[in-house]
């Protein structure tokens, strides 16, 4: 006790000494970064000797910082720091190691740590270093014997041998030291040696399973941090020794490690410090190997009441569930504990597993509840059983008082949802989700239901009863419910099947009134019906006359929602529609490659005939993207291409290339109009297609250096007068340059074409003047080959569709002039990549007369990702405007952000040399890719 | 010493959840200090019984000279219900301790009870409402975590208990004596509140509540959810829900509960609240946000969760509406006031229904229908038939068995003692706590003096010559290993010191006493004295290799300050004396050398 007190007295004294020494070492970090680049530079040349240099240094690190300055004195830091031979700093430093202040040494050695970890290579340095940190690892300084054990950490070897030739050094065993320092002292100096180990562990080293009882007894620590290091350490041991098996203490039974570890970490589920809490609950998660019977006692919690056994809520709703009876509500005493307890057997404090799930999501802070969830859903993933038992838990999480943790069970769920059926009582409890007023929440639920097992007809009717009473509180969830419906119908046709015609109320005797086709509700229960009957023949049979006319209907307008069916007695429809289920695939795709191949003898056709031929074939192409939809990515790609072609092919056919430039200028509008169409159209195919190979982008920036040509040709035509003509010239052979430095390795590929005429020409071009450069493009662009697009495995056309606002509304939105008014947006993205960067949403005014538009970037966290490939974007768009009077339309649409150097490959001597200056982030042009959607907005004038 | 005092008056009446009927007081005596933890009353009883029995507490003499300071955990009656009395009425001027939510709402409910004892029951001897204000004047209010020093020795510190607003353990601290009280707890976090939690303070006893020693319950969740698919499935239906509550803590709670679901599932049905008492408590809980659970904390910058925007105040005319309505209403056992009359007008349609968040006790309306009772006999022979609905959805805020021995663990106490519950089931918990935690487990009865010892450490200051000196001789001490050292222990109003004894001779002014040991060894030896002299000197040489051992020309032996002088008594030339003296410094080796001797002599090699 008094040892205990005298330590704590101890250690609250030694944290103001930490404190101290942090802020000196915050400072000190500036070593590496700060201000006034020039002074530094000249001081630093100036000294003569590495101790010179240090003091210089030292000097700096005092002096304010400035911000604009940073960037030149990092540079001048590292090239001295390259510039000194790391030896020297070391000899430097060394005879300092001898001084008296804690913190100095501290600082000194994390300077050698630095020194070793930029020379991995050098064993002798590093067994010098290895040796410092040994000997100071007795200093009465944590500080100092934290900075010592992480220096073992990081550089202690990792093979024994080596260190035993090197330089004749006695072998250290560098687990055996840092193992050593788990019973120091200070709480600080165990956390860094743990940490140590872990380092050790991270850098491949294999620990040592002695370890592993070492590590368990810091887990009665007095420190979280402490605890919370070493439970990550069982963690680490428990994976590296599965299969070992350790003794039970006070028995003398014995159990796999994983096991023991298992139960040691459950136990820390329920510690005092939520910091814990929150790393065990989550490692748990990651324990696959443990036994089932380990990993079903965590769900497990004996009740008691007065002594005598109770069920839990779970058990009871199971049980009578199995009985067959309906819930009759509960009366008191309806959970009155049955059985006595033996007292002897009731473990309070259980050593094992037990219940510490139960524990973890019952947890006061939500970081832990969230962790026992994910963990949860991990484990449930690689053990089906257990997925089954831990059911009744995460169906309970669907009620936790905080969103994130509902959001999170829910999606666990689904991500558990192949392993499991849902119990009728708890489908209930999920169904009465949906009335949450979270959007997301309800979303995510007709995603899980989407993907559930339901065991009976009656959950099936309970699932569409809840939809429904959802799509009528929340009609926005219209289409996320129509899509549920059809997945919930396709998966349970035969338990449809008896549902049919009580949902279509249909009578034997008596014809009921045709429900309503505009209805919503109505058209729910129709596409679950429909799909359930894809694999259900005998369903049309139950279906009155009006059902198949409203399938008819709904198959043309909600083709998505709805499947083609083979109806009886419906030669039209069926005969319609099912060969080409069957027999679209072939055809189609051969009719690709066909019209494909078919341009490859465009070179040989004269100019008109080339001309007609990439006409049809770009129509052909479309018509096949429209029809299928499969196809619809590459045939537009392709036509794309075959577009700028054409383009191009036009513009050269002009007939007035050789008249006089006077006369020309007319004509040049439809040439450069063409240049500027192709670049576009470039810049379309490269970013808005996701699945593009390299490959493919040289192709295409091989037409964009075509289109560039071109444009320089129109304006050497159209201007008069050299000047401007030298800059474009540079320019344009700067890109050349910049082509083949980039697309080296692709050169072979492209024989014969623009590009590889242009390169033998390169030395006479870069001589000659403009308008002989001109001259040679104009017959060079003439005389190229038509390089063929190899077509990408995948390819998928980004698209958007905006759902919120609708457009068609004749109530504008009114606000006030000068204030600011929040439109909703609501799209779905497809096949974007990283939506979170290049998605942008504008604005522009159409209608009024000042045609001003507006960028806006939406915020990372308005992007939802609920399926692969898709995305979501629900946002807010401010609009503002001061002086206006009328309602007016505003124009809203999707654009999609590019970079032209994201997507050109880095070449190795890039990475070499010195940091290429662009940044990632630099945006240079955007594409639209959705519809524009017209909102009727009013502004009101402001009262005064 | 450290005695905790009687467990007075633990709770008679006892079972259900959420009400806590029992006159909770405690006293403990730790280190000299006396404390008094908790002033409670008995709900149950109208006499002199409901207050505890100060007098017990000092035969004679007056309260506030005997006890050092009086320790409040929250705000229940059985908790605080008698401290105006024994303020006031017994007399006491001392400080009491409680934290700032239950300084607020305290002097509420002792107002609100002593209007119904004196205004409604006419009960003469009361305390008074100025007696009330009195009381509240003393009150010391202490923030969570916060270490109040009552006095130069004793210090006491507040931990979160759960429970109800403002429920607190107090660890109390006397030098490095400690006790920590628990008041009423609860483990695990419920809706408006968070868990209790203490850290690793070591304290040589817990005192703690045990009012569910025998019981481990279910996950909150299952009756949460049970409770609101309860209501909303009844007001989808159109119907009415009564749910009759106390005015504070679980009344609360369900108002999140329903507010929170409310706001989630978009409803629009109202929610009225029985005015009065419960208006003035909900103003407090808004201003206490730090003492609510995470969900709340975090949320209050948005919008305070107790600023119920569901939930309105309720009018009497509001019960004869039609449509779907919830309705919160006092008192919780349906046997009196508006929760009765509302439960009278609506009890005929099968459609309400009526919610029993807690235990009743026998007699009462509360307790007929939930034992399954149709027709009710009300006053003037009027009988009512029950068609409504009656569940029980049972919410408590006290720790249940696991959690006892969750916080046993975390505390680390060197021993436990159990109040506040009832016997039997004290029993199962103390052999529990016996069992696995390795703790002694005391479990007193009412009145009973628990006594137990303590080893309290004694920080001794040492004088740095001593130090350094001890430093010297030996090698550099290595830290957990003891060492031995000398000095000179000064004990000197209630200080100790250790210290030279030099130092201590100067310190005191007492002049050195020198002590010598001398000592007759008898050896049988014909040989003359100097020869005798010199096989001593040669043997001991031979011996004691580490220490230094003369001849002296006088003819004397010295190792190091003993004296060996060898003589030959007269009547006996056979036998040779050697005359044997140490000081009391080294008596040590003064006795080694002497056991030696008298052992005699190798034979010299002749």
């Amino acid at each position: 006790m008094a040892a205990h007190l005298k330590k704590r007295v101890y250690e609250e004294f030694t944290k103001v000494v930490q404190q101290q020494q942090e802020e000196i070492a915050t400072k000190k970090l500036r070593l590496t970064k700060p201000s006034k680049s020039a002074a530094l530079h000249i001081d630093l040349c100036k000294a003569t000797s590495p101790a010179d240099a240090l003091q210089y240094l030292l000097q700096f690190a005092r002096k304010p910082v400035e911000a604009e300055s940073v960037e030149g004195v990092v540079r001048i830091l590292l090239e001295h720091y390259y510039k000194l031979s790391p030896f020297e700093i070391f000899q430097a430093n060394f005879p300092s190691l001898s001084l008296e202040s804690h913190q100095v040494l501290a600082q000194l050695l994390d300077t050698l740590l630095a020194i070793g970890t930029k020379l991995p290579e050098n064993q002798a340095i590093q067994m010098r270093l290895v040796d410092v940190a040994c000997k100071h690892l007795t200093d009465t300084s944590h500080g100092v014997r934290n900075k010592c054990l992480q220096l073992l950490g990081n550089l202690g070897s990792l093979e024994k041998s080596v260190t035993k030739d090197a330089e004749g050094l006695a072998a250290r065993d560098v687990q055996k030291i840092i193992g050593d320092y788990f019973s120091d002292q200070d709480p600080r100096v165990r956390t860094a040696a743990i940490k140590a180990m872990l380092q050790l562990h991270e850098r491949g080293l294999k620990l040592h399973q002695t370890i592993y009882n070492q590590a368990c007894k810091l887990l009665s620590d007095d420190y979280e941090q402490v605890r919370s290091a070493a439970v990550q350490l069982i963690w680490v041991v428990s994976q590296l020794y599965p299969e070992s098996i350790v003794p039970i203490p006070s028995s003398n039974e014995e159990i796999r490690l994983v096991d023991d570890a298992f139960g040691k970490i459950c136990h820390m589920v329920s510690d005092g410090s939520w910091v814990v809490r929150v790393q065990a609950a989550k490692l748990l998660g990651s324990m696959e190997q443990v036994s089932s019977h380990f990993l079903e006692q965590t769900l497990d919690k004996k009740l008691m009441s007065d002594l005598r056994r109770k069920r839990t809520a779970h058990e009871r709703a199971k049980e009578l569930y199995s009985s067959g009876e309906f819930s009759s509500g509960r009366k008191w005493g309806d959970d009155a504990p049955k059985e006595e307890v033996d007292t002897g057997a009731v473990n309070l404090i259980e050593s094992g597993a037990c219940g510490a799930f139960v524990h973890g999501l019952e947890d006061e802070m939500y970081e832990v509840r969230i962790a026992a969830v994910e963990a949860l859903c991990m484990l449930a993933q690689s053990s089906p059983s257990f997925a089954e038992k831990c059911l009744d838990f995460l169906v309970d999480m669907f009620n936790d008082e905080i969103e994130e943790v509902r959001l999170q069970s829910i999606h666990t769920m689904r991500k558990i949802s192949n392993n499991i059926t849902l119990r009728e009582d708890q489908l209930d409890t999920v169904l009465a989700v949906l009335e949450d007023s979270s959007r997301d929440i309800r979303e995510a639920l007709h995603e899980l239901l989407c993907c559930t097992n339901v065991s009976t007809k009656e959950g099936i009717h309970l699932a569409l009863v809840e939809l429904l009473k959802n799509l009528t509180k929340y009609p926005t969830d219209r289409d996320s419910i129509w899509k549920c419906l059809k997945f919930l119908g396709s998966r349970h046709p035969t338990l449809v099947l008896p549902l049919v015609p009580e949902l279509l109320s249909t009578h034997p005797f008596f014809d009921t009134a045709e429900p309503d086709m505009d209805d919503p509700a109505y058209i729910a229960v129709l596409v679950l019906i429909f799909n359930a009957a894809k694999t259900c023949p005998t369903m049309p049979a139950l279906f009155s006359d009006h059902t198949f006319r409203h399938y008819a209907y709904l198959r043309d307008s909600l083709s998505h929602l709805v499947p083609a069916l083979r109806l009886p007695g419906r030669k039209l429809v069926s005969s319609a529609v099912s060969p080409s289920i069957i027999s679209q695939e072939d055809p189609s795709q051969q009719f690709l490659q066909q019209s494909l191949e078919r341009v490859y003898s465009l070179q040989h056709l004269d100019p008109q005939g080339a001309q007609e031929l990439l006409e049809f074939t770009i129509r052909d192409l479309q018509r096949l993207g429209e029809l299928q939809s499969e196809l619809a990515g590459v045939a537009d790609f392709s036509a794309t291409y075959l577009r700028c072609q054409l383009l191009l092919i036009k513009a050269l056919q002009e007939k007035l290339w050789n008249v006089a430039a006077p006369l020309y200028l007319k004509q040049s509008d439809l040439a450069s109009a063409a240049a500027k169409q192709i670049m576009e159209e470039t810049y379309k195919m490269e970013f808005m297609y996701s699945g593009v190979e390299n490959k493919q982008v040289v192709i295409i920036h091989h037409m964009r250096l075509q289109a560039k040509a071109l444009q320089l040709i129109v304006t050497a035509r159209t201007t008069r007068g050299l000047d401007p003509l030298f800059g474009m010239c540079e320019k344009f052979l700067q890109e050349v340059d910049f082509f083949q430095r980039y697309f080296i390795a692709d050169l072979p590929h492209l024989q014969d074409s623009f590009v590889d005429k242009l390169l033998d020409l390169m030395p006479r071009l870069m001589t000659s003047k403009p308008a002989e450069v001109v001259k040679i493009l104009q017959t060079m662009l003439r005389q190229s080959a038509f390089l063929h697009l190899p077509l990408p495995e995948q390819i998928h056309k980004a698209s958007a569709t905006i759902i919120e606002p609708a457009g068609e509304s004749d109530n504008p939105l009114r606000f006030t002039s000068g204030l600011v008014v929040a439109l909703d947006v609501d799209a779905t993205l497809e096949h974007v990549q990283d939506p979170q960067n290049t998605v942008k949403v504008q604005v522009c005014r159409v209608l009024y007369p000042d045609g001003q538009a507006q960028m806006i970037h939406p915020k990372p966290a308005d992007f939802r990702n609920p399926g692969p490939g898709r995305h979501r974007l629900i946002t807010q768009v401010y609009l503002s405007h001061t002086a206006w009077t009328e309602a007016c339309q505003v124009e809203v649409r999707l654009l999609l952000a590019y970079n032209s150097s994201a997507r050109i490959p880095k070449c190795p001597w890039m990475e070499g040399g010195e940091v290429s200056p662009q940044v990632e982030t630099n945006i240079e042009g955007t594409i639209p890719f959705s519809k524009p959607v017209k909102v009727y907005i009013m502004p009101k004038p402001a009262r005064r | 010493r450290c005695g905790a005092g009687f467990g007075r008056f633990r709770c008679l009446v006892r079972g259900g959840a959420g009400q806590d009927v029992g006159r909770s007081c405690i006293l403990v005596s730790i280190a000299g200090k006396n404390v008094m933890l908790d002033c409670g009353m008995h709900m149950g009883f109208n006499d002199d019984r409901r207050f505890p029995d100060f007098s017990y507490i000092t035969q004679n003499g007056r309260l506030t000279d005997f006890l050092d300071c009086v320790i409040i955990s929250h705000f229940h009656l059985d908790h605080c219900g008698a401290l105006p009395y024994f303020s006031e009425m017994v007399g006491y001027d001392g400080p009491i301790y409680m934290t700032h939510p239950t300084q607020a709402i305290c002097p509420i409910l002792l107002e609100d009870y002593r209007k119904i004892a004196v205004d409604k029951k006419g009960e003469a001897n009361f305390f008074t409402s100025q007696m009330i204000k009195d009381c509240m004047k003393k009150v010391v209010a202490v923030h969570l975590h916060q270490t109040v020093q009552v006095d130069d020795e004793l210090e006491i510190k507040a931990y979160y208990a759960g429970h109800v607003l403002g429920a607190a353990m107090f660890q109390i601290k006397v030098g490095s004596e400690s006790v920590v009280y628990t008041g009423d707890y609860n483990m695990t976090p419920d809706r408006h509140l968070g868990a209790a939690w203490i850290d690793k303070c070591r304290p040589n006893l817990l005192i703690t509540e045990s009012t569910y020693a025998t019981t481990i319950r279910d996950s909150k969740r299952c009756r949460e959810r049970d409770f609101l698919k309860k209501v909303h499935e009844t007001v989808e239906r159109g119907g009415k829900v009564l749910i009759p509550v106390f005015a504070l803590g679980r009344a609360q709670e369900l108002c999140i509960l329903l507010e929170t679901f409310w706001e989630r599932m978009n409803l629009k049905v109202p929610i009225y609240f029985s005015t009065g008492l419960t208006e003035k408590a909900n103003h407090y809980y808004k201003l206490f946000i730090p003492w609510t659970n995470q969900k709340i904390r975090k949320t209050f910058v948005q919008r305070n969760m107790f600023e119920f925007k569901h939930i309105k105040a309720f009018d009497r005319a509001f019960a004869d509406n039609p449509g779907p309505m919830v309705v919160f209403a006092t008192p919780g056992m349906l046997h009196a006031g508006q929760s009765l009359q509302i439960f009278r007008k609506w009890a005929g349609n099968e459609k309400n229904m009526v919610i029993m968040p807690g235990y009743c006790v026998q007699g009462t309306v509360g307790h007929k229908i939930l034992s399954g009772q149709r027709k009710l006999e009300m006053e003037g022979r009027q009988v009512l038939e029950v068609k409504m609905q009656v569940e029980y959805m049972s919410f408590s805020a006290h720790a249940d068995a696991k959690g006892i021995m969750q916080l046993v663990g975390q505390a680390e106490p060197e021993s436990v003692l159990l109040v506040h519950g009832e016997a039997k089931k004290m029993e199962f918990l103390k052999q529990k706590i016996e069992q696995e935690l390795r703790v002694s487990c005391y479990m007193p009865a009412n009145g009973e003096t628990v006594t137990l010892p303590t080893s309290p450490s004694i920080p001794v200051g040492i004088s740095l010559g001593l130090l350094k000196r001890e430093m010297a001789q030996g090698l550099l001490p290595e830290a957990k290993k003891p060492r031995l050292l000398h000095g000179t222990l000064i004990m000197k109003d209630s200080n100790f010191r250790l210290v030279s004894s030099e130092q201590a001779l100067k310190e005191l002014g007492l002049a050195e006493h020198q002590l010598r040991f001398t000592c007759r060894v008898h050896l049988h030896d014909t040989r003359k004295e100097q020869e005798m002299a010199l096989r001593v000197y040669s043997h001991l040489k031979s011996v004691l290799k580490d220490h230094c051992v003369q001849h002296l020309p006088d003819g004397s032996v010295t190792v190091e300050s003993i004296l060996i002088q060898a003589a030959a008594p007269s009547e006996d030339p056979g036998t040779k004396v050697l005359l044997v003296s140490w000081t009391y410094q080294d008596e040590e080796l003064g006795s080694f050398l002497t056991s030696l001797l008298k052992k005699g002599l190798p034979q010299a090699p002749s």
